[in-house]
């Protein structure tokens, strides 16, 4: 079995701004699908990424923000297990990000080794 | 010496119902004081002489009469009992070094301290020792009924459907781990108490699921081991380095699920399933105290599974159905399938997507689920499959009937396949 993360991203400037009904069932979407990859054994870990951050670059330079020049920036990821990339390409279909005009980027994890 | 300790009770129980519930309360007791004067290599030794203090009520009692107060008549045996084996066997006194060497007269002087605190804190010990990761789990459990509750060895080979050669066996097994292992009768160091608190709660939780879901069809054993398991918690509860916030949301768990204990099993001893159950047979006290556990459980900001899984026992306590109460059983269970993951949580989160309004999703979810050699699978799938497809729903229920192993499952599955043949489908 491979590890693969599915990483999360979106131009949130552009995104509405949610109500809280709407932010409650936004927040459902994402249980409901990530929960369902966890009741298949496939689930290894989640989390979602702030837009609080900065970034540094060589030299010293720190630019505010994790979206310096891209519009779109990653909101979060979620870590599966699966035999191969096109079988996580399949979990990735139910992801609700795609609803909201967002798209995930599928990447097979390597582990280490030193 | 008495050996093979704690077949006479049974044999007791047509004379007196007092001796075998003193032993039920008091054997633990005074086996965990005395271990944790001999040391765990010893049990054996201590099991007998507690063994052979109830052997002696026995006898005494029936011929002269109950004594006053029953409890401190077998402490006062059980200490003098002590005393005249140490006497007779100096190799043991000097082995478990005792009382630093003193000749053998001040023995007599000895304190074997069986006040309320030594107690406590000495079955308090013996919880951890027992429920140790070392020793196999089922070997856990065995040890636990046997030292910590005061099973006999009859009881605890009816609650696993064995012999009691097999049982014997087992525990003779798991204590020569204990001796092999070189496990201590302590109190875990405080950086150590979280960890091994895990592992005691995992032991207690097996425990009660094994008197929950148990095949036995003896009601009465299956209900002792539920509430062997809350009282053992019970104490973890009420001791101040272990009133932990997954203690209590615990014991909250057990509480609710014992609510149903009335409830779910049948007079012929069938399994009622949570639709079909009455609900007035529902202990409403025993969901009160749930509620006081869970209470007590929201303190500090670590959310374990004990506090997921008491919450969705909480929601299935409330009587009154809705899509909300599905909704919410839903949520707890997608979060508690991220925690950890087990094919039963993962069904029953499938069946609340159902009852959540979803029925169709629920079924495409469930279709993903690869529990392809288990029974409940098929059964979940052929009660989704009810409302959309009554043959395929039968289909998946007679598959089912092929994989189940136990003659109360069976007669579940056969009562749903008899219920979808007269039910209506709108399809």
């Amino acid at each position: 079995m491979k590890e693969f993360m599915l990483i999360f991203r979106m131009d949130f400037n552009g995104a509405a701004q949610l109500s809280p009904e709407q932010m409650q069932e936004s927040v459902k979407y994402w249980q409901d699908w990530i929960g369902g990859v966890a009741a298949q054994g496939k689930f290894t870990s989640t989390n979602q990424l702030s837009s609080v951050g900065k970034t540094l670059k060589p030299g010293g330079v720190i630019t505010d923000g994790p979206y310096a020049e891209v519009k779109e920036i990653v909101g979060g990821y979620l870590n599966i297990k699966e035999d191969s990339l096109e079988a996580a390409m399949k979990i990735a279909e139910g992801c609700p990000i795609l609803h909201v005009g967002g798209n995930v980027e599928v990447r097979e994890i390597t582990p280490m080794n030193f | 010496m008495f050996s093979k300790s704690g077949c006479f009770v049974l044999a007791m129980s047509t004379q007196e119902s007092l001796i075998p519930h003193l032993f039920r309360t008091e054997f633990s007791k005074i086996v965990s004081v005395l271990t944790r004067l001999f040391g765990l290599t010893h049990i054996e030794i201590a099991e007998d002489i507690t063994s052979e203090a109830f052997l002696l009520a026995a006898e005494t009692w029936g011929s002269k009469g109950i004594p006053d107060n029953p409890k401190a008549w077998l402490y006062a045996v059980a200490k003098n009992k002590t005393l005249d084996y140490i006497k007779r066997n100096q190799l043991f006194a000097k082995k478990i070094n005792l009382a630093i060497q003193h000749e053998l007269d001040s023995y007599s002087e000895m304190d074997i301290d069986l006040s309320e605190k030594n107690i406590i804190d000495s079955q308090l010990q013996m919880i951890f020792a027992i429920c140790n990761p070392s020793i196999p789990v089922e070997a856990q459990i065995g040890l636990a009924l046997r030292i910590l509750c005061g099973f006999g060895i009859e009881e605890i080979a009816n609650a696993f459907l064995t012999n009691k050669e097999t049982i014997n066996k087992r525990l003779f097994r798991a204590k020569e781990k204990l001796r092999e292992e070189r496990i201590a009768i302590e109190f875990p160091n405080p950086n150590q108490l979280i960890n091994r608190l895990h592992n005691v709660l995992s032991t207690i939780y097996l425990l009660f699921n094994e008197g929950y879901y148990s095949q036995s069809s003896n009601k009465i054993i299956s209900k002792d081991l539920c509430f062997e398991a809350m009282r053992l918690n019970l104490m973890l509860a009420e001791n101040n380095l272990t009133n932990l916030p997954e203690v209590n949301a615990l014991m909250a768990l057990m509480c609710f699920h014992a609510s149903r204990f009335e409830a779910r099993i049948g007079n012929t001893g069938e399994i009622i399933l949570y639709e079909d159950q009455d609900k007035n047979l529902w202990d409403s006290a025993l969901i009160l105290k749930g509620e006081r556990f869970m209470n007590k459980a929201a303190k500090g900001n670590q959310i374990s599974k004990y506090h997921l899984e008491a919450a969705i026992a909480y929601w299935h306590s409330q009587k009154n159905d809705s899509l909300q109460k599905w909704e919410n059983i839903l949520q707890l269970y997608n979060r508690l399938l991220q925690l950890e993951y087990s094919p039963i949580a993962a069904l029953n989160r499938t069946y609340a997507l159902s009852k959540s309004g979803n029925n169709k999703a629920a079924i495409f979810e469930a279709l993903k689920l690869n529990l392809l050699n288990n029974y409940l699978f098929y059964s979940l799938l052929g009660t989704l499959y009810l409302q959309e497809d009554k043959i395929l729903a039968i289909k998946n229920f007679e598959k089912a009937l092929t994989l189940v192993t136990s003659e109360a499952e069976r007669n579940i599955i056969l009562k749903k396949i008899a219920l979808a043949k007269t039910s209506k489908v709108n399809t």
